[in-house]
């Protein structure tokens, strides 16, 4: 597909976002490097092109447009907002897989205080509806519903903190789960330190570790110690608490069935109704928009291991493999750039290079 | 007429120990001139030039075909050419130059024996210190790959381009990846291997160029040198 007919889709596509009623906005191409290395870590760097400047320091060539558009809202934003843009975004790929590292993105975002769940349909059937010619794969998650669960666990605030920070990392989150509930024994080198400490103390132990060098200090060492032992008194998590979550994870059919079942065993987890009600009234808003949620599909995993900031409902839309637009919510994300102020956000984006070469029931 | 260029690192131990194992092969590589020149000979096989470069130099010169054979370790060629299998075809491991890129931190961490504390370090360091855990390096993709994999991301690496082990000393670093062979220097620096903080095992090996200009007369110095040396050239003649 020729790159001006790439762009004329792509400018179809904003126009069709301009009359939902977002405002176009654009966004500087290079931003600076530390907000986006503070909120991905390191990893960023191999997904972003860095590079330096004497006077303003190291900045990066924008890798998505929802950072600079969550700033510029949060700066001088009214509320309710919607906003849309259409411009290229850069991004490393795999050395092996031969894909774009430049290629436009057509986002649609929605800043709303108001209700949650209208804002989710809305969001969802815009891009439902216009990409509806195309005959796509639809896929529908909710990354809120794992961390209420997370939430709803007889267990402590520590090893709630450690499950929701890997949330993102499935192969992680697995292996703490399996720690946390007894299925799997706790490391080897772990179980001789505890020991070590159980017979001396930790003081003793580390006193044998000298000299101790660097930034981070024998208190913090001390500290996490201590924490492991804590941790290894901590009781497993109920087998019945555990199949909750198990169960969530293995959530794979229409979004009505999966209202059906998480209801059914909603009860066991502390709180997690009020995560399932949440999900019940997006359903009756789709439901609303036009959208049948009985055939709509549903992952509850799905997302997690691609769409880092998003932390509630989540959606993608895909030709094949392909992914041809993805979006959901990310309320926290607001938070942390925000400063202390936030504002609940969700938005999705188009990528046209993609979708021009699907061609089919194009306009 | 030389055609085919063959290039081993300027000096030290890997020169050293490059030229012994082709000498034992029946290839003959010397300096020529003064012992600061860096230029060589070749005897016992016809058309084949020596280019004395920097070990680290060596990746990016086959990358570029400037040179059809060059001595370096996995390590670097990894670092330095990602897709260094389309690249480069690795003909002979030399049996010596072994490393191994490892991620250590302080002894004095008794927290910390494997990635899964790492990973829980990194938390609670930036929660304490309000930044990053650094971790010192010259090898910046395969330290972020390797990571990446093990599903850590709360971490900085910072550039360290010699003497790795100090920068926990100097406050400038937390924690290092780094080559090392016996791990004394680790040691006696204080520090400690990640018992499943293994990134890479390398040595020093012969690598084949594939976008160097394989004319008839450099294939025929390729055979020549296959001929006593028994590589199996036949991918960088395909």
């Amino acid at each position: 597909m020729s790159p001006v007919a790439i762009k004329t889709l792509a400018g179809q596509l904003s126009n069709a976002f301009m009359n939902a009623g977002a405002v176009p906005v654009e966004a500087p191409a290079l931003q600076p490097a530390e907000v986006l290395l503070d909120l991905y870590g390191e990893d960023i760097r191999g997904r972003a092109y860095v590079t330096d400047d004497p006077v303003n320091g190291e900045q990066m060539l924008r890798p998505d447009f929802t950072v600079p558009v969550v700033q510029m809202h949060m700066n001088d934003g009214a509320e309710p907002a919607r906003y849309t843009y259409n411009g290229p975004v850069w991004r490393k790929q795999e050395p092996k897989q031969g894909r774009a590292t430049e290629y436009l993105q057509v986002g649609y975002e929605l800043f709303d205080r108001n209700d949650s769940a209208l804002s989710d349909a809305e969001v969802f059937a815009l891009f439902y509806n216009i990409l509806r010619p195309y005959g796509l794969r639809t896929m529908t998650g909710d990354i809120g519903l794992l961390s209420a669960a997370i939430d709803g666990l007889s267990t402590t605030d520590r090893r709630k903190e450690r499950l929701k920070r890997q949330i993102w990392r499935p192969a992680r989150f697995r292996q703490l789960l399996d720690w946390y509930s007894g299925k799997a024994d706790n490391l080897p080198s772990r179980v001789v330190l505890l020991n070590q400490v159980a017979t001396s103390n930790a003081e003793t132990v580390l006193a044998d570790a000298q000299p101790f060098l660097g930034v981070r200090s024998e208190a913090e060492v001390l500290a996490r110690v201590n924490s492991l032992q804590e941790d290894a008194a901590t009781a497993a998590i109920p087998v019945e608490e555990l199949a909750v979550v198990e169960e969530l994870l293995a959530l794979n059919g229409t979004a009505a069935e999966a209202l059906k079942i998480l209801r059914g065993v909603q009860d066991r987890l502390n709180g997690f109704a009020r995560a399932v009600d949440c999900l019940e009234m997006r359903l009756t808003a789709l439901a609303a928009s036009g959208i049948d949620i009985k055939s709509l599909p549903f992952e509850a995993n799905f997302g997690l291991t691609s769409m880092e900031y998003y932390d509630g409902f989540v959606f993608g839309f895909f030709d094949g493999e392909n992914v041809i637009a993805t979006g959901g919510r990310y309320d926290a994300l607001t938070q942390v750039l925000g400063q202390g102020r936030s504002i609940p956000a969700v938005g999705g984006v188009i990528r046209p290079d993609v979708l021009a070469a699907v061609g089919g029931g194009a306009s | 007429m030389s055609v085919l260029k063959l290039g081993v690192p300027s000096k030290g131990r890997l020169q050293e120990k490059t030229m012994d194992w082709f000498a034992d092969h029946g290839i003959k590589l010397s300096r020529t001139g003064s012992d600061r020149e860096y230029s060589g000979a070749v005897s016992g096989v016809d058309g084949v030039e020596l280019v004395m470069l920097s070990a680290g130099e060596i990746p990016k010169e086959l990358k570029a075909g400037r040179i059809h054979l060059g001595v370096t370790g996995e390590d670097l060629i990894h670092e330095k050419l990602p897709l260094w299998e389309r690249e480069v075809v690795n003909l002979q491991e030399l049996g010596f130059g072994h490393a191994d890129l490892i991620i250590a931190v302080p002894k004095g961490w008794i927290d910390v024996d494997c990635i899964e504390d790492l990973d829980a370090v990194c938390a609670q360091f930036r929660t304490n210190h309000g930044y990053r855990l650094r971790i010192a390096t010259k090898y910046h993709n395969l330290v972020r790959g390797f990571l990446r994999s093990r599903g850590v991301a709360d971490y900085q690496l910072v550039d360290s381009q010699g003497a790795t082990e100090g920068v926990v000393k100097n406050l400038t670093a937390e924690a290092i990846a780094d080559i090392t062979s016996s791990g004394e220097t680790l040691r006696a620096n204080h520090l400690k291997i990640l018992s499943d903080g293994l990134i890479l095992q390398s040595q020093a090996c012969v690598f084949g160029s594939y976008a160097a200009d394989w004319s008839d007369d450099a294939k025929t110095a390729l055979d020549a040198m296959a001929a006593k040396t028994g590589w199996d050239v036949a991918k960088l003649k395909g």
